[in-house]
């Protein structure tokens, strides 16, 4: 951008992008507008495709000419400045967004206080679908292995809580946990395997693992009930359940508490739960990327050569990603079933994992507030446009195309504190920059 | 002085069906700085890596203060004081030169990161003025000044340097073995694998010409200076 002159205003300029803009839309909107079928004839109306051009040609006369002020030039520059790679920020470097982690926490207390339980249905979606993301931004965003079949974690931790309910009479408690290991330790079992491939052969052999999975909820019908499903059940309040009747003559949860019965009580208790664990994973996630651990998983995916010189053992970094990426899926998939009531295999399919890929790529990969809010975005926006349903996918399209133009890196742009050494027994001053 | 530090007897080594090092013997002593001379393919990089275990030595042994290390992971190896700059640089770009220097500590833990930083900022105090750029966004000498210090983070006690002169500009050569020369003085033991033989050899108390795999020559830096093969070979006959 011209930044010689800011203060000119080039109008001439503005008054031939909107006569372009113009054509454009007369070309486009023309013939859809313009003409009008009517049996075997058409008649033209002229009018209606004139208003829209000129709505087209002063927005775009507008729009040039608040590009060429200060402040539009500002947020050209912002498009422009997506630049490459990480951004660093000093080891001292406070945010300035630290206000919007206790406005999340005010936010997330106050919403069940005035919503249905439609709303509190979507951002329950919506959070299992952070966790997602924040899973598979470790193991795609920091550690750099491609993993096209996350969705099998999320099956294993769903149907974890299915099968351990029917076959062995265990409650969403102790299933929680379980589930994170069983993912894990199936995240482990693929990682073996998958330790030598990188890249497309890496994506293609997860991609078959998560189908592989999917393949056998579906047709393992004595076990899994195939197609029909299972069904799963719900968390206890210290044992105290949310039906309106306790199972084996126990007390019900509004009973106990003599309060009137309430159906959507357990959807607030679900997303309470949620809403603890995913703040946990945050938690983890910040302190795992300072750590050691983090750090490696970050020089594996910038160079593994490097790593290997260095004597990294790669099988330990590769293997913890996958394991811990994993694990989360586990989590998520148990807030799934149990929010669901209900597992069955088309939950898990590969759209699934595409669905979550793009979280993290549009949240920016290895950036867990951009991760947050793609998770929000993509799995909100859906839910509030039910009327666009069947074009869902065609505007997950379109935006990922804007996000390649525009935001190559991601929504947020990648940026992390730097690390410095622990402080030791020995200082040394800072020289000043 | 002259116990060997490392000692490598009868190497072999394969890619597949080719064999790339044909029973390779040498030894470095303690405090010495060697190096290895060759042309391309001769199996220079790959006899430096396999000391790293990778590729793993087919046949032969590599003895490391006395202790066969030919079957030890490479992260043992790193931990017990062999320290490696890898063939071309390959600093994390997207790390900073700290963040860099950080990851050389991994083998042995980060309790003496910050003095060891200090001593790396004054061996190359040009890392120092950079200290929080993006390894990326630095000169290739300035990058392969970061991937020695990183090496030297992990306190070695032998450092293998591969091609640190590749794709420089002759006069930051002069600068990277003028600091090799002041790292050697300090007692450190260098095994330098390079194609700049005029330089290495001047660095070098001795030194050994490789070709295709195996051996071919051995002695003093001075004496292969002036050898009339190595002359032809590697010097430009002049």
């Amino acid at each position: 951008m011209s930044s010689t002159t800011p203060k000119k205003i080039d109008v001439k300029k503005s008054l031939v992008e909107a006569i372009l803009a113009g054509l454009i839309a007369l070309i486009v909107f023309g013939p859809i507008v313009g003409v009008v079928l009517e049996g075997y004839s058409f008649n033209l109306e002229s009018t209606r495709v004139a208003w829209i051009i000129a709505i087209v040609m002063a927005g775009r006369f507008a729009l040039s000419l608040f590009l060429q002020t200060p402040r539009g030039l500002r947020i050209l520059e912002g498009f422009e400045s997506t630049g490459s790679g990480v951004h660093v920020l000093p080891p001292d470097y406070k945010s300035r967004l630290r206000w919007i982690i206790p406005l999340m926490i005010a936010i997330a207390v106050a919403l069940p206080f005035f919503s249905n339980s439609y709303l509190l249905g979507v951002v329950i979606l919506g959070l299992i679908y952070v966790l997602l993301g924040l899973g598979l931004n470790i193991v795609v965003g920091l550690a750099g292995l491609l993993d096209l079949g996350y969705v099998a974690f999320y099956a294993i931790g769903a149907y974890g809580l299915a099968l351990g309910y029917q076959y062995l009479g265990l409650g969403f408690w102790t299933v929680l946990p379980l589930a994170a290991i069983t993912a894990g330790l199936a995240g482990c079992i693929l990682g073996f395997p998958v330790l030598r491939l990188h890249g497309d052969y890496l994506a293609i052999v997860t991609l078959g693992f998560g189908e592989i999975i999917r393949l056998i909820l579906n047709n393992w019908l004595s076990l899994t009930g195939g197609p029909n499903g299972m069904p799963a059940p719900l968390p206890t309040f210290f044992g105290l359940e949310f039906g309106k009747r306790a199972k084996d003559g126990g007390v019900p949860f509004h009973e106990f508490f003599g309060i009137a019965y309430n159906p959507d009580v357990k959807y607030y208790f679900i997303y309470a739960v949620l809403f603890l664990v995913v703040l946990a994973v945050l938690y983890i996630k910040h302190r795992l990327v300072k750590m050691p651990v983090g750090r490696a998983w970050e020089a594996l995916r910038e160079d593994e050569i490097a790593c290997r010189s260095m004597g990294l053992n790669h099988v330990l970094v590769k293997l913890s990603a996958f394991t811990i990426g994993a694990s989360t899926a586990g989590l998520a998939g148990v807030f799934f079933a149990t929010y669901q009531g209900f597992v069955n295999p088309t939950s898990f399919t590969f759209f699934e994992s595409a669905l979550i890929l793009a979280i993290v790529v549009l949240g920016g990969m290895g950036s867990t507030i951009g991760v947050v809010i793609a998770a929000f975005v993509l799995t909100v926006a859906p839910e509030l446009l039910r009327g666009f349903a069947e074009y869902r996918v065609l505007l997950f399209g379109i935006l990922m195309v804007l996000m390649m133009i525009w935001r190559p890196r991601g929504l947020i742009r990648i940026s992390r504190t730097g690390v410095t050494p622990r402080k030791g027994a020995i200082h040394y001053e800072r020289t000043a920059p | 002085m002259t116990r060997p530090i490392i000692e490598l007897k009868d190497l072999d080594v394969f890619y597949g069906p080719i064999q790339a090092l044909k029973g390779v013997s040498l030894h470095i002593n303690e405090g010495e700085t060697v190096s290895l001379i060759g042309s391309n393919g001769a199996g220079k990089s790959t006899l430096l890596m396999s000391i790293f275990g990778q590729p793993r030595a087919a046949g032969g042994q590599i003895l490391y203060q006395g202790v066969d290390i030919t079957h030890k992971s490479s992260h043992y190896i790193a931990s017990n004081g062999i320290a490696q700059s890898p063939e071309g640089r390959r600093v994390f770009p997207d790390m900073t030169v700290e963040e860099n220097l950080l990851m050389g500590t991994i083998p042995i833990g980060d309790k003496h990161a910050k003095e060891d930083m200090q001593r790396m900022f004054e061996l190359f105090p040009r890392l120092e003025e950079r200290r929080n750029q993006r390894a990326m966004t630095m000169s290739g000498g300035e990058q392969q000044m970061l991937a020695i210090a990183r090496a030297l983070m992990s306190r070695p006690k032998l450092l293998l340097l591969d091609e640190p002169s590749l794709g420089l500009a002759p006069i930051v050569v002069k600068q990277i073995f003028a600091t090799l020369r002041e790292l050697a003085k300090t007692g450190m033991t260098i095994f330098l694998v390079e194609q700049n033989a005029n330089h290495a050899l001047k660095l070098s108390d001795r030194a050994y010409v490789m070709v295709n795999g195996e051996i071919r020559l051995t002695g003093t830096g001075k004496e292969l200076l002036v050898n009339e093969e190595v002359r032809n070979a590697y010097l430009g006959g002049h």
